[in-house]
Order: structure tokens, then C-alpha cells, then sequence
């Protein structure tokens, strides 16, 4: 288990292979927040053959849906949600190329299989601690499915945001109890 | 007979709202404190350390300590010779949510299967007691519901006893893990009817960190439970260590011949709680 081990974000080639479960890291770069709605309209686009919003490739999904900005605040408080809501439409989105997925709890078995064989990552945001993550959030944008409200894909632009590493690409797991 | 008009209530709602947002009570952060100090887990240890500061962040800057605000829980406990004028009592609790959470996330759809935000949070979720007296204490939830998800009830027959009651915790806590954002807190509620005894275990929650049930056997419960919780090894977060939870809380009520019901409601760690006497 390391400390605070920086990770640049879309990932570089070979840096998921450093990772292991267990290391904390600090992660600075660009990602993109979504959550239940914009999950199921990204599948359901994937489903019906079409064009995405957002190119997914090499990419970071943060399942977030922040609190209303304070006037001269970036971001509102915006820590994880509940991951497992989100394994019904992980697979599509790691078969095109998602690499790092951010949220906190348990996964499903067929999304750790999943990212076994991609060779995607797990990272855990600390739950309860939004209003200090929505410090290292630097830059907030919608993207996509604005008409989803704080459901939309937002762009982030992160800096030393802290997260624990849960799976890594080797099938490593840091819960102690299993789902 | 006291006259007490609907908008002072829906003032003091409408703050205690903002108050619980950004400020998480007293006595748990002093349990968060206490278990800073003694978690030997290096991430746990590391989380308690951001939820310290969290907390601390939040209320400097009068932000919200979690994104989930939660669905507003409110209980009133109405002296029965209060009598209320200006309005409808109902529809000031509707006002002051609508106000309390104008610049907090809106997290409540209308219809469980049709799924449309109501876009001001309401409604409130509402209990209200008739006691003795002319007061009217007002106590508010907002439960977040990454813990509401993971709490379950079970109508356990009258034979299962304490060791029923027993597995039955801690098998939720175990199954919860990660998911409800520990370190926990326990609302246990034993007795009762279907219904009543969800009610007993999310009004634990509504008692101070450090204060016991009253019933000796009941205190002897909640000790055996917090002990036993925190050996589950599931700790802050989910990553191992001692703080499981932070306190364990039951209540319980006259029950049937027939049955032991226990529910168990967790609260997660941003609870956000508050009370007030008018």
C-alpha cells in the first residue's frame, strides 16, 4: 500500500499497470461526472447503434451528482454515489475503452470480470467528504444530456484529487468484506 | 391554549435545514475525533482523517458536508394544547423544504416507478405526536440515501431472541458495507408492528451519540452490538479497521406473541440531524 501516488488523467499507457488495490492516489487531469440517467441514455445509444456524445476511449467516469454551486465556488459539493447502480451499464462502456471508473461500494461480479479483461481500474472516492473533493475540482462544464439537470455528463477538470485504488488490472481487491 | 402560527414553524425549519446541511452535530464529531485517533488502519485512518476536515471545510464555508442532502424527515411532537393558525401545518413543512433546500441538490422524484423530480424536494416526509403541554419540538432528518438503501427489516418469529436480533444486524451491517458510507451509525428498532418498528429504528438515529437506551437490558444490547459491529473488520469506507460504527442505538416497543420484528437503519457518515423546542 503507497501514499498519494500521482496519476495524470485521460491515463497514459503504462499507468495502470503501477496501480495495485490498496494504494491511495492522487489524481489531476480531465474526467467526465455522470450518474444513473446519463448512464442509461449512453447505453441505450450504444444499444441502438449510435454516435456517442463523448469519445470514451482511455477515459475516467466519475459517478457524481454535485450539489448546486455557491457563488464563487466551482462546483458544488460533489462526492461519490453508490457504484452498484451503475453495474448494469459498465461493461458497454469499458468495451469502448472506459479505463478508470470513480464512485464508492461494491461492484458486480461480471463488472470486476470485466475490468480484469480490459484492464480498467476501480478507484474509491472517500463518501461523506464532498465538500472537500469539490476543492480539487478546478473547472465544470456540461457536455452532454444537459436536459438531465445535475444528471448531465459534466467534464471536470480535476487537481490531487484523493482516491483509494479497489480493483486494479490484476483482479485485486481492497474491501475487506465482499458484497 | 397556546396560538402558534404556521410561519414561525416554517422559519424554523427552513434554518434548522440549513443548519443540518452544513454543520454535522456536535457529539458525533466528537466520536469522529475519538475515532481519528484510535482507527490503526492506515486508510481508515486516512478517511477519518478527510471526514474530519470535511466537516470542519463545510461549515467554515457554509457548503453542504455531502452532495445527498437526502429526503427531509421531520418530526413534531405537538403539545396538545398548541393550536395552530395561518395556515395549514402541512403545507408550511412543504414551504419551508421548498426554502430550506432552494440552493441544495434536489433528490426526490414524484412517482417511485415514473421517476420526475419534483424540482424543490419536497415532500417531506412527516410524523407528527401529540404530547402533554404547549410546546412543539421539532426534530429533522436528512437522509441521505447511500445508508437508507442498505437498511432492511425482518419479522423475526418470537423464538429467534436477542441471538436472532443479533445476527440479523450484524449480517445487514456486513451486507452494507462500503455501500452505506462507514463509519455508521445503527438505528435498531425491536417490537412493535410492520410499520411501527421501521419508525423506532430511524428515530434511534435521532438520539445524541454518547447517551444510551434507559432500559438496562437494552444499554447491555447496544454495547454487545457496537463490539461485536466492529469486529466485522469492515472499518471506514470499507477498507478494514475498527470503526465500523460509531454507535449502535436501539429502541423498542411492546410487540405481538408471535413475533421479535427488527429493523435496522443505518446512517451514514455526514448524518445530518437537528432539533429544536418552540
Amino acid at each position: 500500500m503507497r501514499d498519494r501516488i500521482p496519476v495524470r488523467l485521460p491515463v497514459q499507457a503504462n499507468t495502470l499497470e503501477d496501480l495495485r488495490s490498496g494504494d491511495m492516489v492522487s489524481l489531476t487531469g480531465r474526467i467526465y461526472g455522470a450518474r444513473d440517467a446519463a448512464h442509461k441514455r449512453l447505453v441505450e445509444a450504444i444499444d441502438a447503434g449510435q454516435q456517442l456524445p463523448i469519445d470514451l476511449n482511455n477515459q475516467t467516469i466519475y459517478y457524481v451528482g454535485p450539489a448546486p454551486a455557491r457563488a464563487g465556488h466551482v462546483i458544488g459539493p460533489a462526492g461519490p454515489t453508490t457504484s452498484g447502480r451503475m453495474d448494469v451499464y459498465t461493461v458497454p462502456l469499458l468495451q469502448l475503452g472506459v479505463k478508470v471508473l470513480i464512485g464508492k461500494g461494491y461492484r458486480a461480479r461480471e463488472v470486476k470480470e470485466a475490468l480484469l479483461e480490459h484492464r480498467s481500474v476501480y478507484l474509491a472516492a472517500v463518501g461523506g467528504a464532498a465538500a472537500l473533493l469539490a476543492r480539487h475540482i478546478t473547472a465544470s462544464k456540461v457536455i452532454a444530456y444537459e436536459d438531465l439537470g445535475p444528471e448531465a455528463i459534466h467534464e471536470l477538470m480535476i487537481a490531487d484529487f484523493p482516491c483509494i485504488v479497489v480493483h486494479d488490472i490484476y483482479g485485486g481487491d481492497a474491501y475487506t468484506r465482499q458484497d | 391554549m397556546r396560538v402558534i402560527d404556521v410561519s414561525e414553524i416554517r422559519s424554523v425549519v427552513t434554518k434548522l435545514i440549513s443548519r443540518a446541511a452544513f454543520t454535522l452535530p456536535e457529539d458525533y464529531l466528537q466520536a469522529l475525533r475519538n475515532a481519528q485517533q484510535n482507527e490503526s488502519n492506515f486508510i481508515g485512518r486516512s478517511v477519518l482523517d478527510m471526514l474530519v476536515e470535511n466537516a470542519q471545510y463545510a461549515e467554515a464555508e457554509s457548503i453542504p458536508t455531502c452532495q445527498d442532502t437526502g429526503m427531509a424527515i421531520i418530526y413534531l411532537e405537538i403539545g396538545q394544547d398548541v393550536h395552530f393558525t395561518g395556515g395549514l401545518l402541512a403545507e408550511s413543512l412543504d414551504d419551508a423544504v421548498r426554502d430550506g433546500y432552494r440552493d441544495l441538490r434536489k433528490s426526490v422524484v414524484d412517482d417511485p416507478l415514473l421517476r420526475q423530480n419534483t424540482g424543490d424536494n419536497t415532500p417531506p416526509i412527516l410524523h407528527y405526536s401529540i404530547v402533554p403541554g404547549e410546546n412543539v419540538t421539532i426534530s429533522l432528518l436528512m437522509k441521505g440515501f447511500g445508508a437508507e438503501l442498505m437498511s432492511r427489516l425482518r419479522m423475526l418469529p418470537a423464538a429467534a431472541g436477542v441471538e436472532g436480533v443479533k445476527e440479523f444486524v450484524l449480517e445487514t451491517v456486513e451486507h452494507a458495507g462500503p455501500n452505506a458510507c462507514p463509519p455508521v451509525i445503527v438505528g435498531v428498532g425491536l417490537g412493535s408492528t410492520f410499520d411501527g418498528v421501521a419508525e423506532l429504528a430511524k428515530k434511534a438515529l435521532l438520539r445524541p451519540l454518547g447517551a444510551s437506551n434507559p432500559k438496562t437490558h437494552l444499554e447491555q444490547l447496544e454495547r454487545e452490538l457496537l463490539e461485536a459491529v466492529n469486529t466485522l473488520d469492515v472499518g471506514p469506507q470499507g477498507f478494514g479497521g475498527q470503526f465500523t460504527a460509531l454507535a449502535v442505538h436501539v429502541n423498542s416497543m411492546p410487540t405481538h406473541i408471535a413475533a421479535l420484528p427488527v429493523a435496522v437503519n443505518l446512517n451514514c457518515s455526514a448524518p445530518r440531524r437537528a432539533t429544536v423546542t418552540i
